[in-house]
């Protein structure tokens, strides 16, 4: 099946050719970073965690948002997601490889990652997040396999898939949820202290996952024969619609306990994100970016007749896609440590070096998703001919 | 035929973990060695370390820094030129910073600039420690809260947990910025995350922290809490002493006599 | 078979070639200049016997580390009823400190690489 993944035409060879040079770039960038240090970065001694556990964060949700599909199709027997649960979960796969990725990169002594397993630590959120990335991971890869390589054969799956399949439902909550675990545990980081922390990853994974799935399958409809049905395009923007209101409605919750109960600590952050704090206003331009978005979004998802109109349903879930990246992979992370443990607003903002290095990481994992979607392509458009 | 490209990328990766924990099941073939272990006769021995600050001593002297020197001395920490890569063991923070809760409008004038020396808390229910994805971090029999840099992998979660901002992480290698090394105590490398470790090598040999001795005020002192006869207890049976954010319930040892 | 003379051929350069170290170092190489490390010091005895540190430095070192930094024991009594410190800095090198002698000659001649020395601080020459 893999050996699909080499046969294309020009502009296939030509954007994996592009994803190839970004790799090579990002990996230059790393080996600087591996033998300097994490200096090179925009790190410092009060923010800790930046760029990339933000996009770590991000693409956990990601991740966990091939579920959306899963839980319809064998759930509830929508039949219209049948075509579109091998594109979550190969989506997924690469999903998950950029966040071990993004861990890896951002870890100082990377070669001692396997002490996470020789000593395993049950009460540590970060064991079992390693252990819940890693389960993910093999069970897409076995879903994926099985079920396209019985398509491949024109066979209906063997019956043992389904409960792991099943397994897959509750897991992918599980992986967004032990993520938000990391945060929302923590006595000292006010703004990652709330309840709602693991319930908002979720609502903005489910926006936007399945966003990105609508491009993809627009996508798909250019450069392949195949259709992934406007009746599954439809209810996938359902769903974006749904977890979208959830999200903004979680946020909102968020913005009240904080303001309404006029505690500084709480308020802190959100002074810092919208209006600045100390003078230190960095990310306020992106935070109001990212609000501004989100209501386009809304009134554009909201509004039937404009999301049944498949263009603008695409600029929807760019918004929502866009909306959502701000605010996971840019405000949510750096903030936690804004007010620092002593009251002090101090900034951060990625590095030229930081950033190529996760260019180059995402670009593994457009080429792992690149190369995964042209063997399904390919094994599709072969049974449907 | 054979096993066929699947079977064989199957077996690869079974191969690879079992490789990657080869290491470790091989050891169960190793001869155990005995290894008779001994204190010497002025170890101070303790079960629950923790030290009171006297801030009506320390702020006697405006600019005294003989505290941080000792420690960072002691145990070659080292002094960054970008303050975004600093490391620090024991430093001075103003009180308005150290104590926000406590802080407002009408704080007494004499304290609320003052700096006051902070370290590493060394909590009875240290949430860095919950944290640790490896246990590099631990809290000993002694109450001291441990940093094992053999086994830290530079996640920085501990950094992270910490709601006092006592931990530093190696942003890059140490040893170019470390004027005199000190050749008893070791360095660490880049990568893994520093602090206070309540000087438990000086507490082996007899003697008290670096910062303890150095202060000439005598305003830091050490001892054990659960030794009732203890001077850091007489001291807490006589004045009244804060905590840093003690509603977090993490159990702060360090206790500060305003 | 077919092309005997080029896979005989073949096989005979891939085994010359994949042998090469030992023939080389057999006829007139380095091969047999096995390290000497010299010991320099007035202590009559290790921290144990000479031969089972030959083999076991390394494994008496990780359960030195683990007894100080995990179980804050720091000290030991060594067969020879002297009380030592286990310290690598202060114990092992204080009798063995010509290192670039001793410890550098067997490891760089294995090419082993041993990154205690990026913390523990090497005794100056």
């Amino acid at each position: 099946m893999l050996e699909r993944a080499l046969i294309g035409g020009k502009k296939y060879w030509i954007w994996v050719f592009i994803l190839l040079g970004l790799i090579f770039i990002g990996t230059l960038f790393y080996l600087r970073q591996f033998n300097t240090g994490l200096t090179i970065t925009g790190l410092k001694r009060d923010i800790t965690w930046g760029f990339y556990i933000a996009q770590f964060t991000f693409l956990v949700g990601v991740a966990a948002s091939a579920v959306m599909m899963v839980l319809p199709y064998y759930l509830h027997n929508a039949k219209e997601f049948g075509k579109m649960t091998i594109l979550g979960e190969f989506l997924a796969i690469p999903a998950v490889i950029m966040c071990m990725l993004f861990i890896f990169v951002d870890m100082g002594q990377p070669f001692r990652i396997l002490n996470v397993f020789l000593y395993p630590t049950l009460h540590s959120m970060m064991f079992w997040d390693t252990v819940a990335l890693g389960g993910y991971l093999l069970l897409n890869i076995v879903i994926s396999q099985v079920t396209l390589g019985a398509e491949k054969k024109g066979i209906y799956p063997p019956k043992w898939i389904k409960p792991i399949i099943i397994l897959s439902i509750p897991w992918a909550v599980s992986i967004h949820t032990v993520t938000a675990f990391l945060y929302a545990g923590l006595p000292g980081r006010s703004f990652w202290l709330t309840a709602v922390l693991a319930p908002r990853f979720l609502a903005s994974a489910f926006a936007s996952g399945p966003a990105l799935l609508i491009l993809f399958a627009f996508l798909i409809r250019k450069v392949s024969k195949l259709d992934p049905g406007k009746e599954a395009i439809s209810k996938m923007g359902l769903i974006v619609t749904y977890a979208m209101v959830i999200n903004v409605f979680l946020i909102l919750m968020e913005l009240f306990t904080a303001f309404y109960s006029n505690i500084p600590e709480h308020m802190h952050h959100f002074q810092y994100l919208f209006f600045g704090l100390d003078g230190k206003s960095t990310l306020v331009p992106w935070m109001w970016t990212s609000v501004i978005l989100a209501i386009i979004s809304l009134i554009l998802l909201l509004t039937p007749s404009l999301r049944k109109n498949e263009k603008i349903l695409g600029i929807a879930c760019f918004t929502v896609f866009g909306s959502i990246w701000i605010d996971k992979g840019l405000g949510m992370v750096v903030t936690g440590f804004i007010p620092s443990p002593f009251g002090k607003v101090i900034e951060y903002w990625p590095t030229f070096p930081e950033f190529m290095i996760s260019v180059g990481v995402y670009a593994i994992g457009a080429l792992i998703v690149t190369g995964l979607y042209k063997i399904a392509l390919s094994i599709r458009e072969e049974f449907q001919t | 035929m054979g096993i066929g490209r699947r079977g064989f990328i199957k077996i690869a990766g079974l191969a690879a973990l079992a490789g990657a924990f080869g290491k470790k099941t091989g050891n169960i073939f190793a001869t155990e060695n005995i290894i008779d272990t001994t204190q010497t006769k002025e170890s101070l021995v303790g079960k629950r370390w923790a030290m009171v600050v006297d801030l009506r001593k320390c702020l006697q002297e405006k600019g005294c820094t003989k505290c941080m020197d000792a420690c960072h001395k002691v145990h070659n920490v080292p002094a960054f030129d970008n303050p975004k890569d600093e490391i620090k063991w024991i430093w001075k923070e103003s009180f308005e910073h150290t104590f926000e809760e406590q802080e407002h409008e009408y704080t007494y004038e004499n304290i609320k600039h003052s700096p006051i020396p902070v370290l590493c808390n060394h909590c009875d229910n240290p949430p860095c420690v919950r944290v640790c994805p490896t246990q590099a971090t631990f809290k000993g029999k002694d109450g001291i809260v441990v940093m094992d840099m053999h086994r830290c992998i530079g996640c920085r979660y501990c950094v992270a947990a910490c709601p006092y901002g006592s931990r530093s992480f190696n942003w890059r290698d140490p040893r170019p910025f470390i004027k005199d090394i000190d050749p008893d105590f070791p360095t660490r490398m880049r990568g893994v995350v520093e602090k206070c470790n309540f000087c438990s090598e000086r507490l082996a040999k007899g003697e008290l922290p670096a910062c303890v001795e150095a202060c000439e005020e005598k305003a830091l002192i050490f001892g054990d809490l659960e030794d009732p006869e203890s001077k850091i207890r007489e001291l807490l049976k006589s004045n009244f002493t804060i905590r840093r954010k003690p509603s977090l319930g993490t159990n702060p040892e360090i206790y500060y006599i305003v | 078979m077919y092309d005997t003379g080029k896979i005989i051929g073949g096989l005979i350069i891939f085994l010359l070639l994949i042998t090469f170290p030992v023939w080389y170092n057999a006829i007139g190489g380095k091969a047999d200049m096995m390290p000497k490390p010299k010991i320099v010091t007035d202590a009559k005895q290790c921290v144990d016997d000479a031969a089972f540190m030959k083999t076991d430095h390394m494994n008496v070192l990780d359960q030195w580390r683990d007894l100080v930094v995990r179980d804050g024991l720091r000290f030991i009594n060594a067969p020879d009823g002297k009380r030592y410190e286990m310290s690598l800095s202060n114990t092992c090198m204080s009798c063995h400190s010509n290192k670039s002698e001793f410890c550098d000659r067997c490891h760089n001649y294995l090419k082993v690489d041993p990154y205690c020395w990026d913390c523990h601080i090497e005794p100056k020459e």
